[in-house]
């Protein structure tokens, strides 16, 4: 359980989009949570960072905050959608165990971004969780702030094929949507970005509108398909390789499996999957498929993984 | 006496889970407190969205003592047998007692078995029940093992005497079990005591929890249609909203909220279908106009600004929401009035699979506007329409709207239809076609909506028939007892006269044969991937796997010259529908029966008409049925059966003693006496009689020529030895029982009808 900080009890009101994740920043620093960076490759959701991923897996104690850029190709809608975007911010918090007062903790972080406790209504509404690309699932809730669902609450039971044992708790939250509701804009490209009074205010349609526009093309229409089809092989093929190699490090004589490395290929395999799914090339059967096949890599890398050191491996549990 | 209050409090409950999970609690509580010989007087369950409760009254505080007998060795066994039994029945030596049996002296023990003080039984039972509690789905969290809905906090365990109450003590898993309960999360989130159930609702009321779901229900359907009525509107009613909304909260809140006036024209059943989905509202309408104008969102507090931010917020979340659906709406009409129209549905249709066996969403549709085209005629609808309504009736399956709110399928078709200006019948078929869904639901009667129900119906059938997917127990996963029952009440309330054996058999054969090509074409594609694996990793394949990938090629092709020799090279392929026809109609007149048993009619009255040739006719059968069932509920009916069955059996032993068939009809000249007479004359007449009024299908006639049998077959019976000494008038009279049993036949089968 993460050592507990002073209660940031923040009533007045943020003004800006980065304003937001710097107080969710704040207020899990100060729950304990180490607050890491987004993760450099392009995933389609705050989850498949390795540090929730993997780092859910094993008996190891964790706890992680952080924001995490997530590309969704087939949502790409030229950035004249007030509420899709192909490229969007998920915040994600990893707990395990999950503390007994993460619901607390959670509407805590609610109140520190600005909503008042006292005048909004906000419910725990059943929503399952499951990855069937992450061969992942678990129970929780979405949570609703008057009606609108502003974060995805899950209590993991499953990563990888694996049980989880202990438990990590994750929470998501979509970062514009919920932005857009504290702020009160309508249109995400209205959104300010950093504060409207700084000398050079932006909005986040300075920021992305030209960029949606640039990669809905390319999504749909550009990406060239026979390059796509390929990497997602060789992605495949790479991932396979790396986990197929000795345990034992014939250079350094150290034991160093190398379940982040082949962990990579397995987001790149998923992504360009997404973009594949976005160009319209997969049919509805190859697409259960495809996603058998991701499921294969992250399988063999949750595998991997829980038989290094941050995995909960010891030498006792390999006798 | 006491009085136990149980409550169980966790983090959020799905509103679905909770009533089953509020009973379950008190079936299991209650199960086990008898069992350990604790009764009581009565057992309530209450549940909200983080709590089960359990009150039970009058529970024994002790539970009684029992006493068993325990039958042991002889008097004089060996010693070690002896001490085994003392052992056992955990007594000593000198509380034994001899007793002379049968056998000679036994010794006996009396074993008793204390009663127990309740609380120690309670924790038992409760920790069983935490334990294995019948959730749907369960969960672990924390470091821990225990598996509850959501993570479990806390346990009230509470035994209320007159002179005070007392904690059950339990720890499960660390979770100790105490007097203390929270009340409502954010209006009043402190622990508190309780003394009892009385003590535990009102202050929990106080704390702005509301326990009772039936309350909180009746609360909100209250304050909404008086909200409603107050601006002249009605609340819609949904009764499955009702119960899910008041599985939300703890203390409901209603707030009435406007929909944007650019909404207003959307149709309302998707205003109404979003509305629920999304924001679980209830609708609100102007009961002039039918248009929903309004919606109902429950909160699950009260607040200083009563509701105000809440209200706006969901009002905010909606036109979102239903921006979103009028983009589809708009979308869809545009295409659907294009010069594609819904053609261009259609196609896309076709990647679309509906089952991996039986090919694409399109390719069925091909199937079923072939076979509506062909049953039109027989329900009385145009060809060309029926055809058509075929093709376009599930084209809205590719529609946004439907992508969004599948439930919406079919009534979103027939919007699109008219919208593209198709025939009003086409428009509404594509609506009516997928029912009846249920045995209540209404049947279509417009011709081309029936023919279009129809083909939809039986294709399915027989495709599931051909691939093997029938209905097992309580497994129907694609609903084929209810597209039997469709059928059979698309048949029988519209009175027609369909040779389903027929239509069974010839549309049977083309999906049999279809799903036998995509299969050879499966198998091929498999096989030419597996020989291209084989060439690309020539060396690199391990001789086991070379091994495996031979066995499977093997098995591949043994099944497509399997294919190729019994079903393909067989001129024409119907006997692949009278291979599956058969087993289908007697999966129908299954259905048939439990639909007759519901009304009334006995089943062996059915076995008796299902036996008789053109049963798959089936409006035929039920009319011949219902006039049997009237008949044998007479006087006459149940004589004349008596009659028949007498006739039955002797006929049956002399055929079987002789080995002959006595089938050749009597001889008027070797009668001897008055009542054979009669008899003969009368069947003479009954025969021609009854087989006129069969052909014409006029059952009530052929009921009244049975009826007019009763007599003479009595007075036969009364007057008349059958197994004369003279074998000539034996033989005369045995082919006269023979003619009872063919005129009587006519009708329906009477041996299978019982008493």
């Amino acid at each position: 359980m993460p050592p507990k900080g002073k209660d940031m009890t923040q009533t007045t009101a943020p003004r800006s989009f980065q304003e937001i994740i710097l107080r969710l920043q704040t207020y899990w620093a100060s729950k304990g949570c180490a607050i890491l960076q987004p993760y450099d490759m392009e995933v389609g959701a705050g989850t498949f960072h390795p540090a929730t991923t993997l780092r859910s897996l094993g008996s190891k104690p964790w706890a992680a905050a952080y924001v995490q850029p997530s590309r969704r190709p087939t949502d790409g809608r030229y950035g004249e959608n007030p509420n899709r975007l192909q490229h969007y911010y998920q915040y994600q918090v990893l707990i395990k165990p999950s503390p007994p007062e993460l619901q607390e903790l959670y509407l805590g972080s609610l109140q520190a971004i600005g909503v008042d406790m006292e005048l909004h209504d906000i419910r725990f509404v059943e929503d399952d969780w499951e990855s069937p690309t992450l061969g992942a699932w678990g129970l929780g809730w979405e949570v609703w702030c008057d009606g609108m669902e502003v974060s995805q609450f899950t209590y993991f039971q499953q990563v990888g094929g694996h049980d989880c044992h202990p438990v990590s708790g994750e929470l998501t939250y979509g970062l514009e949507r919920l932005a857009m509701y504290i702020l009160g804009v309508d249109h995400v490209m209205d959104m300010p970005f950093n504060d409207p009074q700084s000398p050079q205010p932006l909005s986040y349609g300075d920021i992305f509108k030209q960029t949606e526009e640039e990669y809905a093309r390319w999504n749909f229409d550009v990406a060239n398909t026979e390059v796509l089809l390929r990497h997602f092989e060789e992605a495949e093929a790479e991932c396979a390789s790396i986990l197929s190699q000795e345990h034992i490090d014939p250079k350094t004589n150290k034991r160093i499996i190398m379940a982040h490395p082949a962990y990579d290929q397995c987001i790149k395999a998923s992504h360009i999957f997404n973009l594949l799914d976005a160009r319209g090339v997969i049919s509805v059967t190859e697409r259960q498929a495809y996603i058998g096949r991701v499921r294969t890599l992250a399988k063999q890398c949750a595998d991997a993984f829980v038989q290094t050191e941050a995995g909960g491996f010891t030498n006792e549990s390999a006798a | 006496m006491a009085d136990l209050l149980i409550e169980l409090f966790s983090e959020e409950i799905p509103a679905r889970m909770q009533a089953r999970a509020g009973e379950d609690l008190k079936k299991r509580m209650t199960d086990g407190l008898v069992e350990a010989g604790l009764t009581y007087a009565g057992a309530h369950a209450l549940t909200t969205p983080r709590r089960l409760t359990l009150a039970i009254e009058d529970l024994l505080e002790h539970s009684p003592t029992v006493r068993e007998e325990r039958k042991g060795p002889k008097v004089g066994a060996p010693d070690k047998a002896i001490e085994g039994f003392l052992r056992g029945a955990g007594v000593s030596r000198d509380q034994l007692k001899e007793r002379d049996t049968p056998k000679g002296a036994v010794y006996f023990a009396t074993i008793e078995k204390p009663g127990r003080p309740a609380a120690e039984i309670i924790a038992e039972v409760l920790e069983d029940t935490i334990r294995n509690f019948p959730w749907p789905k369960s969960m672990r969290w924390g470091a821990g093992s225990l598996r509850w809905v959501r993570p479990l906090h806390s346990i009230l365990c509470l035994l209320t005497r007159e002179d005070g109450s007392e904690v059950v003590a339990l720890n499960i898993d660390g979770i100790k079990s105490g007097d203390s309960t929270a009340g409502h999360r954010f209006m009043a989130p402190a622990r508190f005591s309780v003394t009892g159930f009385e003590d535990y609702a009102a202050k929990l009321k106080r704390a702005f929890v509301e326990l009772e779901p039936k309350e909180r229900e009746a609360a909100i359907w209250q304050d909404a249609t008086n909200q409603a009525f107050a601006s002249g509107l009605e609340v819609v009613d949904d009764k499955g909203l009702l119960a899910e909304v008041a599985g939300l909260v703890e203390w409901p809140v209603v707030l009435m909220g406007s929909i944007d006036a650019e909404f207003l024209d959307l149709p309302p059943e998707v205003l109404q279908t979003s509305m629920k989905e999304h924001q679980k509202f209830f609708s609100v309408k102007n009961p002039k106009t039918g248009r929903i104008e309004k919606f109902i969102t429950v909160a699950n507090r009260e607040t200083a600004d009563d509701g105000a931010t809440i209200l706006a917020g969901n009002q905010k979340v909606l036109s979102a929401r239903l921006a979103d659906a009028k983009f589809f709406w708009e979308n869809d009409l545009r295409i659907a009035k294009s010069e594609v129209g819904m053609e261009g549905w259609l196609e896309s249709l076709g990647n679309v699979t509906f089952h991996n066996k039986l090919g694409t969403q399109a390719a069925r549709i091909d199937r079923i506007a072939a076979l509506a085209r062909e049953i039109a005629p027989i329900v009385g609808a145009d060809a060309d329409l029926a055809e058509q309504a075929a093709k376009v009736a599930k084209a809205d399956l590719s529609s946004e709207m439907v992508y969004e709110f599948p439930e919406l399928q079919g009534l979103m078709g027939r919007y699109y239809a008219e919208a593209a200006g198709l025939p009003q019948d086409v428009a509404n078929a594509c609506q009516q076609h997928y029912s009846p869904l249920g045995p209540s639901d209404e049947v279509p009667a417009e011709p081309v909506s029936v023919a279009v129900a129809l083909a939809d119906k039986i294709d399915t059938l027989t495709g599931f028939w051909a691939i093997d997917e029938k209905p097992t127990g309580s497994k129907d996963p694609y609903a084929l007892r209810r597209a039997a029952l469709g059928v059979i009440r698309l048949v029988l309330e519209n009175g027609l006269k369909l040779c389903l054996s027929i239509l069974l058999t010839e549309h049977g054969a083309k999906v049999a044969y279809k799903a036998l090509t995509l299969e050879h074409q499966n198998l091929a594609t498999e096989r030419s991937q597996l020989l291209k694996q084989i060439t690309k990793a020539q060396e690199a394949l391990a001789d086991k796997d070379r091994e495996r990938v031979d066995a499977q090629l093997s098995v591949i092709s043994n099944r497509m010259v399997h294919i190729e020799e019994n079903y393909f090279e067989q001129k024409g392929f119907i006997h692949l529908g009278r291979k599956l026809a058969p087993n289908l109609l007697s999966f129908f007149h299954d259905r048939l029966k439990v639909f007759l048993r519901d009304q009334g009619i006995r089943h062996d009255v059915i076995d008796a008409c299902i036996a008789m040739e053109g049963n798959d006719d089936l409006t035929l059968l039920v009319k011949r049925a219902r006039a049997l069932e009237e008949f044998m509920s007479s006087e006459d009916g149940g004589n004349l059966l008596q009659g028949f069955k007498r006739a039955n059996n002797i006929l049956s032993q002399a055929e079987e003693k002789d080995g002959v068939e006595y089938s050749y009809g009597a001889d008027k000249k070797f009668i001897e006496d008055a009542a054979e007479a009669a008899l003969f004359d009368a069947l003479a007449a009954g025969e021609g009689a009854i087989s006129s009024a069969i052909e014409a299908e006029d059952f009530a006639a052929a009921m009244g020529g049975m009826a007019a049998l009763r007599a003479p077959v009595d007075a036969f019976f009364e007057a008349v030895q059958v197994n004369s000494d003279n074998s000539v008038v034996r033989r005369n009279r045995l082919n006269l029982l023979s003619q009872i049993r063919k005129v009587c036949g006519q009708v329906a089968d009477l041996s299978r009808i019982e008493g």
